[in-house]
């Protein structure tokens, strides 16, 4: 197995920020109110007073917090934290400091931050974080910037600070004085930064809650550049790399003498990216160590050469990763065989029910006598579901931008989690983390591929080989023959029913290549007496990694369409079934660590079952599927209605229900629900990365069916279950349950069972 | 190498390139104007769409030598300030969420309503659907199209 972090936990390392100044009482705060390890040092009146920067819109910025600075004539800007990749961080993140400013949304402007671990404490992006770890943070730099300007107003005015009111960005005293914040900031930016703040309450809110429009969105409609791929210094050189063409190959020889005259061609030369011994972090994860670099002045020029390569490959073998994950330090040996398709599909039905004395499979919890309830059950049900490797497909290929100089390094593009990459660039390019400078571009997607750094880091070997500034860029058939891909999964549930028909035992064994996907602790667990999961994997050299929710997007299809399998068997409907487990699991739990709040995936199928009108008399034709999962820390369900359409299934709508807590901003929530929902269609529907020898079968958009205008659903209803729950994320939940709902909705339409993705492959004359 | 003048957004521009470069990276390298998008290099995700003579094109597989006096309009020169019909209801419906994709989308659009001003959602299926969008915006892209044929 490679470089094997679980997947699916992208969440920030516990000590992330490393040593940070234990001045900043946010960081405390921050702490004391939700665990999360964030920092956030302010600055003392002295070093506020010489922060005072010039930037573009105006010649004077008081810094009030690290996130806020204000022109005097009243001006708020805004920096985010967090790398924007779609999820609209760049305008929800300011709506939640601009709520406790109490500014107003009309006069901010925002902008992308630089890195900065002491700053910024952990800059990331994924695993549905950005709103819920900043929820509180940023609020508090609001609410503190605010008291500031309030006590700055009171020195100014001779009066008591509990005398002034704020309101969009105008203070005001009884006595009939007001000041803009602009006339303010100056002096308050020289104010200690107060030790306690109070936070609005939910119901005083006025910009969280109301959708506010994309603050990037002119930007995107007039073609500025935004992205990696869009980023570019004087004298910058393109490069590009050539990799192994196949998993288990590496290089053997290359003769570059054609390649290098070709015109406007500066160099052709091989590099490793780890040197012999290198510790990599667990998300340092690299598929092939050493590739050919080939580097010239524009990309046509570098892309023609690349052709002119002779490149000699060979069987690498067995070779060792020195990985400290998560899981600690380890090797981790990586198999040498080329890998098919079809070979990999025997190697995980032999594994996959768990029955061989041979390769036992990992238990992973137990409730009751399992065994006992199998061996006295009236009816079993069995059924294994498969799910192929899935490549991003990010509509921006990799790409990064590196210039490495003998004392210093600065390193920009689209990446998820900079404070990942410093710690590894220190030791790539020996060179001390303040002297290497990381800047964030706006992503063309992610979806968890960027969250693994390796392209920048090719980017700046490159450079330091070069001397000289240079932008990597992949081609879209290096990036999906690179790796990093959604697992191959697999996963066997069995149901054992009683002579009644009720649910008397549970039992999932999954697995993949090369990892488990059972989340032992989700839902059944805790609805049934009897319930056993278990967990294999098969070592790899295809590399893999997050995904939108890789392992949950497997399970919600598989364990949602056997629910519904298992319902059917019961003579009950779908939702009426997952609403007494979950009953079960709210009053009685089976044991005592379940991952999911019962009472939270209630009302959303209770929502679901309501706006999708399940049941109902006028709905009794439509061809319905239902699925609702749980992941990260909220929860979603979807109904699909599907038809037949020119002889193939079309979803044609989609009612969607979700609880992930506070919406932010509801337009841009719902935006991402749609989105999720026609990405999931087409991941389930179409979506599969094929080996054969070693060699990706699927290199480019001919050949790899993504869903198109004409696939997608006419209408997708989104519907958010109102509570004040602090936010628990939205960028994966909504995803998993469109596999599940899609697959029972086929078996309405088809009168078949879809037990294998992507499910068109199983679909009789499905165009391709 | 061979020089060429192009009719690009109203202006004049001369380049010295190889007759075979693919007018996308004529754009984004040599005459910076990184709003065109690389996305696949062969025609099949639309990011790299402009208008030649107000036809939607893909860019990418589009050799310089092949232009001749054809005029050329990027997503830069649709507008510069978004006043344009499509672009305003883009921003109108809040359609992009990464946004890579969204320039090739536009141009896309912007030629079916000058072809078509008041297109079915046929019509509007047959004229997208060689433009990918992973992050799944499609449903918001037609409903911008319906806004801006409106007007």
């Amino acid at each position: 197995m490679k470089n094997i972090n679980n997947s699916e936990a992208v969440a920030p390392p516990s000590g992330a920020g490393g040593a940070v100044s234990r001045r900043s009482f946010l960081r405390s705060s921050a702490i004391a109110g939700g665990g999360l390890m964030l920092s956030f040092s302010w600055f003392s009146s002295a070093q506020a007073a010489e922060k005072v920067e010039a930037l573009n819109l105006a010649d004077q910025w008081s810094e009030l917090a690290a996130y806020i600075k204000i022109t005097p004539d009243n001006v708020v800007k805004i920096l985010v934290p967090n790398p924007e990749f779609g999820q609209n961080v760049m305008t929800s993140l300011p709506m939640m400091v601009a709520e406790e400013l109490d500014c107003d949304w009309k006069n901010v402007v925002v902008e992308m931050s630089t890195h900065d671990n002491v700053k910024y404490g952990m800059q990331f992006t994924g695993g549905s974080n950005s709103v819920r770890m900043y929820w509180k943070p940023l609020r508090n730099a609001g609410a503190a910037a605010r008291q500031m300007l309030i006590e700055a107003a009171a020195q100014t005015w001779g009066v008591s600070a509990t005398e002034i009111t704020t309101k969009a960005g105008v203070l005001s005293h009884s006595s009939g004085k007001t000041a803009k914040y602009g006339e303010m900031a100056a002096k308050a930016a020289t104010l200690p930064v107060p030790k306690d703040v109070k936070l609005k309450a939910p119901k005083d809110f006025s910009i969280v809650r109301n959708s506010k429009k994309n603050t990037e969105g002119l930007k995107v409609v007039i073609g500025k550049p935004l992205f990696g791929m869009d980023y570019r210094v004087d004298g910058m050189l393109i490069a590009m790399i050539q990799h192994p063409p196949a998993f288990g190959l590496k290089l053997k020889s290359f003769d570059a003498t054609a390649a290098k005259k070709m015109p406007g061609i500066k160099d052709v030369f091989s590099f490793k990216l780890y040197e012999d011994g290198f510790e990599q972090a667990g998300f340092d994860t690299r598929t092939f160590n050493e590739m050919i670099a080939i580097v010239g002045n524009s990309t046509w020029e570098v892309m023609n050469a690349r052709k002119k390569i002779n490149a000699q490959w060979e069987a690498a073998g067995d070779t060792k990763d020195l990985v400290n994950g998560r899981a600690g330090k380890k090797e981790v040996t990586v198999p040498g065989r080329l890998e098919t398709t079809s070979k990999q599909l025997e190697m995980m039905a032999e594994f996959a029910n768990g029955r061989q004395s041979t390769k036992p499979a990992q238990q992973l919890r137990k409730d009751g006598d399992p065994e006992t309830a199998f061996k006295n059950a009236a009816q079993i049900i069995e059924r294994t579901y498969n799910a192929p490797f899935l490549a991003h497909n990010t509509m921006e290929p990799m790409n990064f931008f590196a210039h490495v100089e003998a004392d210093k390094a600065l390193v920009a593009g689209p990446v998820q989690a900079p404070g990942w990459m410093e710690p590894s660039l220190t030791k790539l390019l020996n060179l001390p983390a303040d002297k290497i400078e990381i800047q964030m571009t706006r992503m063309g997607g992610g979806f968890g591929r960027r969250a693994y750094a390796q392209y920048a880091y090719e980017a700046a070997r490159i450079s330091q080989k070069m001397k000289a500034p240079i932008k990597l860029i992949y081609t879209r058939e290096d990036d999906m023959t690179y790796g990093i891909y959604r697992p191959m999964y697999t996963a066997t549930y069995r149901a054992a029913l009683d002579a009644n028909k009720n649910l008397i035992g549970f039992h999932v064994i999954g697995g993949g290549i090369p990892e488990n996907p059972v989340h032992a602790n989700r839902f059944p667990a805790g609805a049934v007496d009897n319930y056993l999961a278990e967990g294999w994997e098969i070592p790899s050299n295809i590399t893999i990694g997050a995904f939108r929710a890789p392992r949950s997007n497997f399970n919600a299809a598989a364990e949602q369409s056997f629910l519904d399998e298992v319902a059917e068997a019961m003579g009950k409907d779908p939702i009426a079934f997952r609403l007494d487990l979950l009953k079960r699991a709210k009053e009685n739990p089976v044991g005592k660590n379940n991952d999911y709040d019962a009472n939270r995936y209630i009302g959303v199928l209770e929502l679901l079952k309501e706006k999708s009108g399940w049941g109902k008399p006028e709905n009794a034709g439509k061809k319905r599927g239902v699925a609702a999962y749980f992941c990260h820390a909220s929860y979603a369900g979807h109904v699909v209605d599907m038809v037949m359409r020119d002889g193939q299934p079309y979803v044609e709508s989609v009612t969607s229900a979700v609880d992930c807590g506070v919406v932010v901003n509801p337009d841009a929530a719902r935006n991402m629900v749609q989105g999720a929902v026609v990405d999931g269609i087409g991941q389930s529907f179409y979506g599969a990365l094929t080996h054969k020898d070693g060699v990706p079968e699927q290199n480019n958009f001919h050949n790899y069916r993504m869903i198109r205008h004409n696939e997608a659903p006419k209408k997708i209803d989104v519907h958010f279950v109102e509570n004040d729950i602090d936010p628990t994320g939205l960028g994966e939940p909504p995803f998993p349950p469109v596999f599940g709902a899609v697959a029972n909705a086929l078996f309405k339409t088809t009168g078949k069972r879809y037990y294998n993705q992507p499910f068109m492959s199983e679909q009789p004359n499905a165009k391709s | 190498m061979a020089k060429y003048s192009l009719k690009i957004n109203g202006k004049t521009q001369q380049v010295d390139v190889d007759p075979s470069t693919p007018i996308l990276w004529v754009l984004r390298d040599h005459l910076n104007m990184p709003g065109t998008k690389f996305g696949c290099g062969m025609a099949q995700c639309g990011a790299c769409t402009i208008h030649l003579d107000g036809n939607a094109t893909r860019s990418c597989v589009l050799p310089i030598s092949a232009i001749g006096k054809s005029v050329i309009t990027t997503i830069e020169g649709l507008s510069a300030d978004a006043s344009h019909p499509v672009q305003k209801a883009w921003l109108e419906h809040d359609v992009a969420q990464c946004g890579y994709c969204q320039g090739g989308q536009i141009m896309s659009a912007a030629a079916l309503l000058k072809s078509n001003p008041k297109p079915t959602d046929e019509d509007i299926d047959n004229a997208m659907s060689g433009n990918i969008c992973r992050c799944g915006t499609y449903l918001r892209i037609k409903e911008a199209i319906k806004t801006a044929a409106k007007k």
